[in-house]
């Protein structure tokens, strides 16, 4: 069986996948603003290590995201 | 209290405009036109002698036993089928009519058994009461002739007996399972002194298609009809006016007792979301309270393979709080948290978030609707404003059109659907929108004009294909659109676009295009077109984008803010919709504000004296990854057996034993108690004292009928265990409770006891606007404003079907039991379900050699169980279903992980699977291992 893929990844891949009629660069806002308001702070903090270790198979527009979510310094420790 | 009884005005009420004035034995009195004489007279004060008649059904006419004399009319008409007009005078008591009224209870009385005393329904008969009534001295005819008294009784129902012997066919029984039910199991088989009530062909009640609803029960006026809990244990000597702790609907009931023994639950006439009607649950499933399976002493242990030790709440209490402690002080103060219940009271899940916010000092609070209507309250929030329905449930009678999508009601708000099928019955049109035909789409009297029988998991392609049609075929209501709503262009654009048309989207959805394009004119069509939906839209990947596209399309047609319309999510818990208002969801404070509002943060802060996190906590599938990453330690579960009825149970299973404390508070030692080392005993909905509130946002009094078996309130144990850890929680009493959440809810601002024991219920909003509550929600502007029209592209789901999982399982519920079956399992109603079925279209069981009653094995790429197969073709090929009510099948086992984008709700609706016969062996050992039979398979 193939390694599972990380929660947060699935399921911030899963945002982006629902705003992708989101014109560019208001995606990656939406997709931080969904994540901002509905996750918990470890689990902001975990994508953002993901994002960090460039794990295999995140949305780039998630990437662009994460960029988002660590410049507004909105993943504090769990 | 003494014994409540309600009012009998012989018929029903005739509301309209015109009224007319009528003088009973020389009595004025004033009606509405078309009100029958015998209820004119009722509200005079004036009871005229009936049988046939009572306010619930139709008159009938046919007991003759409420025949009057009307001025300047001939013969003596029966006073139930003849109305009143204008200068109508009355006479009730001639020596004409009396005369009459006793030849007929003479003849009824010849063939009656004279055993009054002995009688069940002595004291509480109405032929008992008529024969008084009108005089009867006498019965000329004598007992010696033909009669019915030896008529075999049938005593196959669980819960009431049929004595035919008793029976005077005065037809309410089969009027009642027609007008009020709906099921019309009952008829009248034979001719004149043959005529009898029939359950069916000559079936016996249980084999019949009687679905025990009790309406029968509730109409009859002798012992013909009676509950055998009042045949065993008397009848009752007084009420208590309470709310069902079943489903979504939240009925009204009088609990009827001798002394502090229930002896039977009788729907309320003056109930706002049922009006005295009840479905086999809450009118006959309550023993479950009184099982001896029920635990009443705390329970602690150290490991969950130590015997469980009983204590006092004192140890319980401080052994919760001491650990809770303990694992915040080790690993933070986010590592513990707690899941509300949608089965407790509003009061009792306001305490158990107020002790997670304050006590606990983070926001890892959630609620079982997270498992089921969480998409319901993000779609509505985003489009709407609020997060609730928009109609009350008297509205489907306004309906021209009903839009019936992924619901079940006659299955799962058997009394709501008993409203919506006399509304089709009236000749409102139906559309059916399910991969399953359910009872709905053909039954006595009903046919939906469409069936759009879509694959599942395609829910968001079907309706931006009728948001398509509506678009493109200029069917979309301008006005409505221009003065109420925004983002309209661009959603039309979108859902113009030819990818969304019906002929596109049908390989996809397998709806026929112009199938859908006839049922889509319908909905744009009809004067009035409403929407219910239940969990076969919500749990899905795109459960919320579906409800989001429900509301686009009702904004688009102007189907929103009056009577008949509306996006009406059916609510699968008693108190579903409160748990969520009360602030369980671990984003929101109570009316649905987010914790990051600062001035919303303040308000709290101030009352609770407490400085509370900016941040969301864990939802509870967060909770289940963050316990296996060892960073979430501590759970309090109240009132939810998580280990059933979660997706993927070994996730689950593996995440609650990696804790260092579970705590359960159940009524029984449930699934999730197999990892607890703390368990509550919790108290049924008889003990309970607090409000519910219903799909329709009805905020109901539960009204204890006796003490808590367990010596506390569970509102009283939360508030002991806040304390225990530091933060002082005390109420003397719940109403303070809801005082203290009017206080700082401003849709519950008019909101007390007072209140409530006033009215009877109200519908939140209630404050300074609508002291009396909002039936209808979004009347002359949308709580947001303008409505919000949102793009709802369609994301096919992960969960794909392969060559080894051909098959896609869809799961739901049976009218007869109850989501994991804790309750309805310790009943009577296992009658009907004594096990969970594997439905299966028979072109699928011939190809893999399968029969009708097969064991079959059931397997995920997550994990498989056994369970027997039911060949049916209300599922269509590839397509299969089960229901969840039972842990020795642990339907969820096979359930994945995956879940809605926005809300985490899971995707119970869509496994893909293989089905094929299991190995005789299989169930034997499945049934004496318990759950650990559920191997993982891949």
């Amino acid at each position: 069986m193939a390694a599972a893929v990380p929660s947060e990844q699935r399921m911030a891949n899963q945002i982006a996948a629902n705003l992708r009629h989101v014109p560019g660069d208001e995606a990656a806002e939406a997709i931080a603003g969904h994540i901002r308001r509905f996750w918990d702070p470890r689990m902001r903090a975990r994508l953002l290590e993901l994002v960090e270790t460039g794990s295999d198979g995140l949305d780039p527009v998630v990437v662009a995201a994460a960029g988002l979510l660590a410049r507004s310094q909105e993943a504090p420790t769990g | 209290m003494t014994l409540l009884k309600e009012p009998d005005f012989g018929t029903p009420e005739r509301p309209g405009g015109a009224t007319v004035t009528v003088e009973v034995d020389g009595l004025p009195v004033t009606v509405p036109e078309g009100t029958s004489v015998m209820r004119a007279a009722a509200q005079a004060g004036i009871d005229i002698p009936k049988l046939c008649a009572t306010d619930s059904l139709e008159p009938f006419g046919s007991c003759r036993l409420c025949v009057v004399e009307i001025d300047g009319r001939r013969g003596t008409p029966a006073s139930c089928t003849t109305p009143v007009a204008d200068g109508m005078c009355v006479r009730t008591q001639t020596p004409k009519v009396e005369k009459l009224r006793q030849g007929v209870m003479e003849l009824y009385i010849s063939d009656h058994p004279l055993d009054c005393l002995t009688c069940s329904a002595n004291g509480d008969c109405e032929l008992q009461d008529m024969a008084g009534v009108v005089g009867l001295r006498q019965v000329r005819y004598g007992y010696e002739g033909e009669n019915h008294l030896d008529a075999a009784p049938d005593l196959s129902n669980p819960y009431f007996d049929f004595n035919p012997a008793k029976c005077i066919v005065c037809s309410r029984c089969v009027r009642a399972c027609g007008e009020v039910q709906g099921t019309f199991a009952l008829t009248i088989e034979g001719r004149g002194f043959d005529s009898k009530v029939s359950p069916g062909a000559g079936e016996s009640f249980l084999d019949s298609e009687c679905v025990s609803c009790g309406a029968c029960v509730q109409a009859c006026p002798t012992a013909t009809l009676q509950e055998r809990s009042v045949v065993e244990l008397g009848m009752p000597s007084r009420s208590v006016v309470t709310t069902c702790a079943y489903c979504g609907v939240g009925c009204s009931f009088k609990a009827e007792l001798r002394g502090d023994e229930l002896v039977r639950m009788v729907p309320y006439k003056d109930g706002g979301a049922n009006e005295g009607h009840s479905c086999v649950k809450g009118r006959f499933a309550f023993g479950y309270a009184t099982h001896p399976d029920r635990k009443l002493k705390p329970m602690v242990r150290e490991k969950t393979t130590d015997p469980w030790r009983e204590v006092e709440w004192d140890e319980a209490i401080r052994t919760v709080a001491e650990k809770m402690r303990a694992i915040q002080d080790a690993y933070g103060p986010s590592s513990i948290g707690a899941i509300s219940s949608s089965r407790c009271t509003n009061e009792e899940v306001y305490v158990v978030q107020k002790m997670v916010r304050a006590a606990f000092g983070n926001n890892n609070v959630d609620t079982c609707a997270r498992v089921c209507h969480s998409p319901t309250g993000y779609g509505l929030k985003q489009t709407f404003g609020e997060s609730a329905g928009t109609q009350d449930f008297r509205s489907v009678a306004k309906a021209d059109l009903i839009m019936v999508i992924g619901a079940n009601p006659t299955d799962g708000h058997p009394v709501f659907a008993s409203r919506m099928k006399k509304r089709l019955r009236e000749g409102a049109q139906l559309v059916v929108v399910d991969p399953r035909r359910i009872d709905l789409v053909r039954s006595p009297h009903i046919q939906a004009a469409h069936h759009l029988q879509l694959k599942p998991s395609t829910n968001v392609a079907v309706i931006n294909a009728m948001a398509h049609v509506v678009v493109t075929e200029g069917l979309v209501d301008r006005s409505f659109v221009d003065a109420r709503c925004e983002g309209f262009d661009d959603w039309a654009r979108f859902v113009a676009l030819p990818e969304n048309s019906p002929e596109a989207t049908e390989p996809v959805t397998g709806v026929p295009a112009e199938e859908l394009r006839a049922a889509a004119r319908l909905y744009a069509q009809a004067p009035n077109a409403a929407i219910y939906y239940g969990l076969g839209v919500t749990e899905h990947s795109q459960g919320s984008t579906m409800v989001m596209g429900m509301a686009n399309l009702a904004m688009a047609c102007g189907n929103i803010g009056r009577d008949g319309v509306g996006v009406n999510p059916l609510r699968g818990q008693n108190n579903v919709q409160g748990s969520c208002d009360m602030g369980s969801f671990p984003h929101e404070f109570t009316g649905y504000r987010h914790v990051s509002d600062d001035a919303v943060r303040t308000v709290f802060e101030e009352l609770w004296g407490r400085s509370l996190l900016p941040e969301p906590g864990l939802r509870i599938p967060n909770m289940f990854d963050a316990a296996i990453d060892g960073s979430f330690r501590g759970l309090f579960v109240h009132g939810e057996d998580i280990a059933q009825s979660d997706p993927n149970l070994q996730h689950v299973s593996a995440a609650l034993a990696a804790m260092d404390l579970v705590v359960v508070q159940d009524l029984f030692l449930n699934e999730t108690a197999r990892f607890a080392h703390v368990f509550l005993p919790g108290a049924s909905f008889l003990e309970k004292d607090g409000t519910f509130t219903n799909a329709e946002r009805r905020i109901n009094r539960v009204r204890a009928v006796m003490k808590p078996k367990t010596g506390k309130h569970e509102w009283q144990i939360v508030s002991e265990i806040a304390t225990a850890m530091g933060y002082p929680m005390a109420y003397d009493h719940p109403s303070q409770i809801m005082d203290e959440i009017a206080q700082v809810t401003p849709t519950f601002k008019g909101v007390s006891f007072e209140l409530l024991d006033k009215l009877g219920s109200v519908q939140w909003p209630c404050n300074d606007e609508a002291p009396q509550g909002t039936p209808t929600m979004h009347v002359d502007a949308f709580v947001r404003g303008k409505g919000k029209f949102v793009v709802t592209a369609y994301v096919p789901t992960d969960e794909r079907t392969t060559s080894r999982y051909p098959l896609v399982l869809t799961t739901g519920r049976i009218l007869s039991q109850y989501n994991v079956g804790a309750q309805t399992r310790r009943t009577g109603n296992v009658a009907w379900h004594p096990e969970d079925l594997l439905e299966l279209h028979p072109l699928d069981a011939e190809n893999r050699g399968i029969t009708d009653g097969d064991l079959v094995t059931l397997a995920s790429r997550v994990g498989s169980t056994t369970l027997r197969a039911r060949i049916s073709d209300r599922m269509p090929p590839g397509v299969v279903y089960t229901t969840f009510h039972h842990p020795v099948t642990g339907a969820n086992v096979v359930t994945t992980e995956n879940s809605d984008w926005a809300t985490n709700c899971p995707e119970y609706k869509v496994t893909a699977v293989q089905v094929g016969l299991a190995h005789p062996l299989e169930r034997h050992a499945g049934e004496s291992l318990g759950t650990e039979r559920l191997a993982a398979v891949d």
